[in-house]
């Protein structure tokens, strides 16, 4: 008994399943007041659904949740927000069309006095100034007023955050917060969850990063398969101790695979291309066989450079070549005829069709090579769809099964899939790991290199230096929607790089920026 | 090699097929379906008679006709209000043109030509102007409704000729009963449009867009170009809709299929074609459609006050809707 009320949290032989999974079997957590615990695992290893349990989203199977040694059976999200436990999600759950004020209060705004108070009438003044004392705490400099679509991705997040931590709450569950920061929030955050700790509030916190466990958690539970498979002390941890538990087998070895490849004549040529915001006058080459690495900070204008090569979004100017021949792409489909691929950041909003099966998702592109005067030969779609899930080892039951039921690293390889279908010249990864455990991740590692070396050129954004530095035969550091350098993969090192990124580099610039043509 | 592939895979997909008939969102309705006629076959002795079951038939083809393409602006994420009007349209424009002499053919293609470029215009002004398919296609309503009692002054247009009329009344002799024209105008379209639906890259796209369309745009479909093909379509199956009522009836009134958009998007919705997008079928559609008709004339049969229809049908309406929750939250 008394063993228990150490805990603020005791979840006991926890299960559940869903349709064809065992999401957990019989998993034990616990967290003390104070104390910060990070919960890893692969993708599909029932991180997120233990932590929904907890914070009421999903119902139990069977198993018990003790809460202060109390036997507490955890309702709904607003009973669980009663019990001060807060959860701050991996996607947001913001409205985009109100202000940061409205959506920390949503649902509790604080009314006005007198008659006021009868009529629900919101007191919006003292809102607004209460929600930016929360936004300042957390270190955000948003005005309360602002509306949520007007914030930057990492503002969301901070917002988000600042919700969470409004309720004065006793548990507060972090669901990969890191993921769409910079490294000045992510510094910012982990300044906020040390203050959390010295208030004896239990944090949980949900990563794919290894070097944050060892900077932020006392102690790493491991789940692998629905398990329990790891639960120790950060200090007593190694990295690669964790990933042998996450993993289940001594792999490791490669994160980072890369063959040497032939690189080739130059392929895509990109000439002071500028859009209609952030992006300025970026001018690089792709060889043929050659990883061109994206680095920069969030908001450098790396996803928005890559949108406009695209054809996603309008370019305001610049020129386009494709194996030395001058290209107009105004569109994706454009794009598309010319050879360029594009697996987008948001897999789940832009990369797939989650209602549609996993066949549908992968032909997509490439419908009219598999028609003849638009009448689809379904065989064909089916060895098609059949042979790159079997390439990229797709794990799926079966074709017809809906994208959106496969795990993340799983619905990124589909996204990977349905382009190499189109057989590009030029793909262009955004971020094409984030998110997808170590595993699955390698197997993306070793697909690039393997692509490669067919002579296809790869442009890869990626905000994790580590897979920058491993992965990319030249990198190209973006800066305030400008190429800030394009670095050999012998000059570059973390340092370089971030010097780079955050513009502290200034002077140097002018020799090095490509030069224009303008008059 | 390549061959012990592709038996695999056909091996897997015939294995599923079974299971796949049984998870078809038909077959719900189709079974509602049944229940109703077993019901009032037995319930009235009037309802089993050819004479009848043909009349609900013909009546409901051109609200099928309509819903065919109404199906698919809903799978694209859309909706299209205009299409009463339209039907009302179309038939009026054969009807003033066949008072004017021109010969029958003309004169329906010219009908069919007036939903095409309705539709069409409510594509452009989708895609193109970005306007919400709710409020362009609720302008399309009211204009192409104006334009019906400008041109006639609100008088109906009389006297067209029995070659026209033919198309809407004529019984085509199978067997021994006569099946009247609209239904296998009805049947050969249902045919036309589900293959189009599901074995052409248009309907892959369709289905696609309506998923998600910003994924699909950057597949590198033009997005647009398939909206503005989906209302075009729905305009053009809606006038011929509107050409086979206005045979039928033998006069075109301006006000003729006023508020029909109401009985072809429940056809639809209640065929299960989902208001969020990306799903839906022809036949599914089909038997919406037949339950509505069916639903209408059983209730006439067994006596309920025709006052009371529509309150019944609005409940069927919902019920079905919310069967149609459950069965994919099961899941």
């Amino acid at each position: 008994m008394n063993e228990q009320a150490e805990y603020i949290v005791r979840m006991q032989a926890i299960s559940k399943a869903f349709p064809g999974v065992q999401a957990l079997d019989s998993v034990d957590f616990e967290v003390s007041p104070g104390e910060v615990v990070a919960l890893i695992g692969e993708n599909g290893a029932g991180k997120s659904t233990l932590m929904k349990i907890l914070c009421g989203a999903y119902r139990k199977d069977c198993g018990r949740i003790f809460l202060d040694g109390k036997e507490t059976e955890i309702e709904s999200p607003q009973h669980a927000q009663w019990l001060k436990i807060s959860t701050i999600y991996q996607e947001f759950n913001l409205t985009p069309n109100q202000s940061a004020a409205a959506n920390i209060f949503l649902s509790r705004e604080p009314r006005q006095r007198g008659i006021g108070r009868f009529l629900n009438l919101v007191d919006r003044h003292r809102m607004e100034q209460e929600a930016q004392q929360h936004l300042e705490r957390v270190g955000a400099r948003v005005p309360s007023t602002a509306l949520i679509r007007d914030l930057s991705v990492a503002e969301q997040q901070m917002v988000e955050v600042a919700k969470a931590l409004s309720v004065d709450a006793r548990i507060v569950i972090m669901d990969e917060p890191t993921s769409a920061l910079g490294e000045d929030e992510v510094e910012t955050l982990f300044d906020i969850i040390h203050a959390l700790k010295v208030q004896g509030i239990a944090v949980i916190f949900i990563t794919h990063r290894m070097e944050e466990i060892f900077r932020i958690a006392d102690r790493v539970v491991v789940l692998r398969d629905g398990r329990r498979v790891g639960d120790l002390p950060t200090a007593e941890a190694t990295p690669e101790e964790l990933i042998r538990m996450m993993v289940g087998r001594e792999l490791v070895a490669d994160i980072f695979h890369k063959d040497e490849a032939k690189i080739g004549e130059p392929l895509f040529e990109v000439r002071n291309l500028t859009g209609p915001d952030v992006v300025q006058d970026v001018s690089f080459t792709l060889r043929r066989g050659e990883i061109l690495g994206f680095a920069g900070l969030v908001g450098a204008g790396r996803t928005e450079a890559a949108r406009l090569l695209f054809g996603a979004e309008r370019k305001e100017s610049g020129k386009i070549l494709i194996e030395g021949r001058p290209v107009r792409i105004d569109s994706p489909e454009d794009a598309v005829k010319v050879g360029l691929s594009l697996v987008p950041e948001d897999r789940s909003n832009q990369g797939l069709i989650l209602g549609l099966p996993v066949q549908e998702n992968i032909v997509l592109p490439t419908l009219g090579e598999h028609a003849r005067a638009g009448w689809i030969n379904r065989q064909a779609l089916r060895t098609t769809s059949q042979e790159y899930v079997d390439r990229l080892n797709i794990r799926t039951p079966h074709l017809s099964q809906k994208a959106m039921y496969l795990s993340g690293g799983n619905q990124q390889k589909v996204v990977v899939a349905k382009w190499l279908a189109s057989k590009p010249k030029v793909l262009i990864l955004d971020e094409p790991t984030r998110g997808i455990d170590v595993g699955t991740k390698a197997e993306v590692h070793a697909l690039m290199s393997q692509l490669a070396q067919t002579g296809i050129g790869i442009i890869m954004i990626s905000s994790e230096l580590p897979e920058i530095l491993g992965m990319s035969d030249r990198i190209l550091v973006m800066s305030e929607g400008r190429v800030a350098t394009i670095l050999s993969r012998e000059e570059a090192t973390q340092e370089v790089i971030m010097t780079y990124a955050s513009g502290e580099t200034d002077n140097n610039l002018v020799g090095q920026t490509p030069k224009g043509v303008h008059p | 090699m390549s061959r012990v592939n592709a038996a695999k895979v056909e091996g897997r997909a015939r294995g599923s097929a079974w299971r796949q008939v049984i998870a078809r969102q038909e077959v719900g309705v189709v079974l509602i379906l049944a229940a109703m006629v077993v019901f009032l076959s037995v319930y009235t002795d009037t309802f089993l008679t050819s004479t009848n079951l043909f009349n609900i038939t013909r009546a409901f083809s051109w609200i099928a006709i309509s819903a065919f393409g109404q199906c698919m602006v809903i799978i694209t994420g859309g909706v299209d209000l205009s299409v009463g009007s339209v039907m009302g349209l179309s038939g009026l424009a054969s009807a003033m043109w066949l008072v004017r002499g021109v010969p029958v053919p003309l004169a329906v293609a010219g009908g069919l030509a007036v939903g095409l470029i309705v539709g069409m215009a409510n594509g452009l002004m989708i895609t193109k102007g970005k306007l919400p398919p709710f409020i362009a296609t609720l302008g399309t309503l009211w204009m192409a409704r104006g334009i019906c009692n400008g041109v006639t002054g609100g008088w109906p247009v009389r006297d067209l000729p029995q070659s026209f009329r033919a198309l809407g009344q004529h019984d085509i002799p199978i067997g021994n009963v006569g099946v009247p024209l609209p239904l296998i105008f009805m049947l050969i379209l249902a045919v036309i449009t589900s293959l189009f639906l599901s074995r052409t890259t248009w309907g892959y796209r369709i289905y696609a867009v309506g998923g998600n369309e910003e994924a699909t745009r950057l597949s590198g479909i033009n997005t647009d170009r398939v909206k503005i093909m989906v209302y075009s379509i729905c305009g053009f199956l809606t006038a011929i809709g509107g050409v086979l009522m206005t045979a039928r009836l033998g006069v075109a009134a301006p006000t003729a299929a006023t508020a029909y958009e109401l009985d072809v998007i429940a056809a639809a919705v209640v065929g299960g074609t989902s208001f969020s997008g990306g799903e839906g079928t022809i036949l599914g559609v089909l038997v919406g459609a037949a339950i509505m008709q069916v639903l209408r004339t059983g209730l006439v049969l067994t006596g309920v006050s025709a006052y009371w229809l529509q309150a019944v049908q609005g409940l069927v309406i919902v019920i079905a809707i919310m069967a149609d929750q459950l069965r994919k939250r099961r899941r």
